[in-house]
């Protein structure tokens, strides 16, 4: 059946899918991030007792209450889309996903929704501590919030602390604990609350760099960029030690990820890390058409990619193509083999239903063996997703081995963006740093120019690494296990592009509102926007 | 106790800037659209919608994702 699965209907669910979630983590980064710095500046005013900090306090909270009013609930949308448009992806996983959702929607929602309420309501009214905690707990409060769906989001990259059960066709979790401190999820909860803190930092010395450059409110600027520098530079080399620590689980759980954000072809010891490069030619040009050099121009540093991935200057890595042939000498089996097993575990499962079907127990019970049997489910089910792309002929077989390759260049880009400019984030919250301490930041116009122009830079190194996260899997929902072709519900394209363009609108004039509103506040600065 | 924090909100909201009502004002309409526009019209559940039970939704589930 899966292979009578329309295109465009995939295209265009992943299209709407992508939208909502690009969406939604405009805003998501901003809220983790400034919820901290917020608690930061309020307790250095309940330390000191000094009001300029209680006005500083004020200001950024209320950046921080325009950006949550409006991001809140963005996210629901994408569980709409679960039951919609992925139907097939909601049942299979369902088990799996509804544990870490519904902790986050009965814990950290609650607590947030509560001490948001003080942070903005209890000025004055409740004690300065009792306040401050109600600040911290906010801001701890929205970062479990995004614990939960990261490890939902950690477990389709690698599957773990679950099994398939093959009558209901369901993933039940039988090990909580692995599912949640599986190295990909801590990795990916920290590396992505991390960026956030980034982005929020570089929001805050962005902006206080602006009221610099129109030389208002100096005090309070060069106070909050003292802060956001701090908190960013401290936050931008966690993010480089938990993108480590990402790609090294990448390169363990997800190799042809790593291989396409390089633009790896053929494997080698001692593989290159690009400072930079540009691809020649299309990625099916590449793919069909092998060539010695693959980039156009190209700035490589030798051995990095390989110590990236697995610790060691001269260790082995693999590219694309050794992948998807397979490679003997370093146990790399091809995908074409993974295509056949992963197609003998789905014939298994079909043959199970009808022998359930036709009431023929003694099968049904010898093939019900087969998913309890751990050699067979590391032999064949491990590749269940692989069987998709079978064809009995040798030919077309050969072709289907090429949809499994990601889009190449995209990942390439979207990487070396977000690295570059998580390496640009981290001097210029050196330099803001030195310049506010040293007293002399208000006359380094073009540092204050860079730090203003920063922030749109920095969603747009948020969205690079949500690419490379989710473009770089291609085709998979579930590693290995699942596709985007098997995951589509079977619905009208145009009911999908309807609400394509219905979102595009929506998500559009809420965008208009938040930049209205937050720039009004702005230009309206700390003592009238902090009252 | 309850009447404390009752009255703790109806200040606050009281008190609140013309750009806090905004965003309230905001926050209602969006969740109007997103809860019973979008929700409600578009996006029904899938698999709840065209099959009674649990055992037909694995068959159709199984008959999707297997070649």
């Amino acid at each position: 059946m899966v292979e009578n699965v329309d295109l465009s209907l995939v295209d265009w669910s992943r299209a709407q899918f992508a939208l909502t979630a690009m969406f939604h983590w405009i805003f998501v980064p901003l809220t983790l991030g400034l919820g901290y710095i917020v608690a930061f500046m309020e307790t250095i005013y309940v330390k000191t007792g000094d009001p300029e900090w209680k006005r500083i306090t004020k200001f950024w909270m209320n950046l921080f209450g325009i950006n949550f009013a409006i991001g809140v609930a963005t996210g629901i949308i994408l569980e709409f889309q679960f039951g919609t448009n992925w139907s097939n992806y909601s049942w299979f996983v369902g088990d799996i996903f509804g544990a870490p959702l519904a902790i986050e929607g009965i814990m950290a929602f609650f607590m947030e929704s509560t001490f948001i309420a003080v942070m903005f309501f209890g000025w004055d009214k409740v004690s300065k501590k009792f306040h401050l905690t109600s600040s911290w707990l906010t801001a701890i409060g929205a970062n479990l919030s995004a614990l939960w769906i990261l490890v939902a989001n950690a477990w389709m990259q690698n599957p773990v602390g679950m099994k398939f059960n093959p009558d209901s066709a369901r993933n039940e979790m039988v090990n909580f604990w692995d599912v949640l401190f599986s190295p990909t999820a801590v990795n990916k909860f920290l590396h992505t609350t991390t960026s956030g803190f980034v982005l929020a930092s570089m929001f805050v010395v962005g902006i206080s760099a602006w009221f610099l450059l129109h030389k208002r409110n100096q005090l309070f600027a060069k106070k909050s960029i003292i802060v956001g520098s701090v908190f960013g530079f401290i936050a931008t080399i966690m993010v480089i030690f938990t993108g480590d620590g990402a790609a090294k689980d990448i390169a363990k759980h997800q190799p042809m990820k790593l291989a396409a954000m390089e633009g790896l072809y053929q494997g080698e010891e001692g593989a290159p890390l690009m400072i930079y490069g540009f691809l020649s030619g299309s990625d099916e040009e590449r793919l069909k058409d092998p060539r010695e050099d693959n980039f156009i121009v190209n700035i490589p540093v030798p051995g990095m990619l390989s110590f990236l991935a697995n610790g060691d200057f001269g260790s082995y890595v693999p590219g694309i193509r050794d992948m998807l042939y397979g490679n003997e000498k370093h146990g790399i089996l091809s995908f074409e083999e993974r295509i056949k097993r992963g197609y003998i575990a789905q014939q298994t499962l079909k043959e199970l239903k009808e022998a359930e079907k036709n009431d023929d127990l003694a099968r049904y019970e010898r093939l019900k063996l087969k998913f309890e049997d751990k050699e067979w489910l590391d032999t064949f089910m491990k590749y269940f997703g692989y069987g998709t792309y079978f064809d009995a002929d040798p030919q077309k077989l050969e072709a289907n081995v090429l949809e499994l390759v990601p889009p190449v260049t995209i990942a390439f880009h979207a990487f070396h963006i977000m690295v570059g400019l998580g390496t640009l984030f981290l001097l210029v919250f050196a330099l803001l740093f030195y310049y506010t301490i040293k007293n002399k930041i208000e006359n380094v116009k073009w540092l204050l120019l860079v730090a203003l122009w920063s922030i749109p830079l920095v969603y747009l190194a948020q969205q690079t690494g949500w690419l490379v996260a989710e473009v770089g899997r291609q085709p998979w929902v579930i590693q290995d296990m699942m596709n985007t072709r098997m995951a589509v519900s079977q619905i009208e394209t145009s009911s999908v592009q309807i609400t394509f363009w219905l979102f595009a609108i929506t998500f559009v004039g809420l965008a208009i509102a938040e930049a209205k509103i937050m720039l009004t506040q702005i230009k309206k600065g700390p003592k009238e926007g902090g009252q | 106790m309850i009447s404390r924090i009752f009255k703790f909100y109806v200040d606050g909201f009281k008190n609140m800037a013309s750009w806090g009502r905004t965003l309230w004002l905001i926050i209602l309409l969006k969740l109007f659209i997103l809860f019973f526009i979008f929700k409600l019209i578009f996006f029904s559940d899938t698999l709840e919608t065209r099959y009674d039970t649990d055992g037909e939704r694995a068959e159709h589930v199984i008959n999707a994702i297997t070649k």
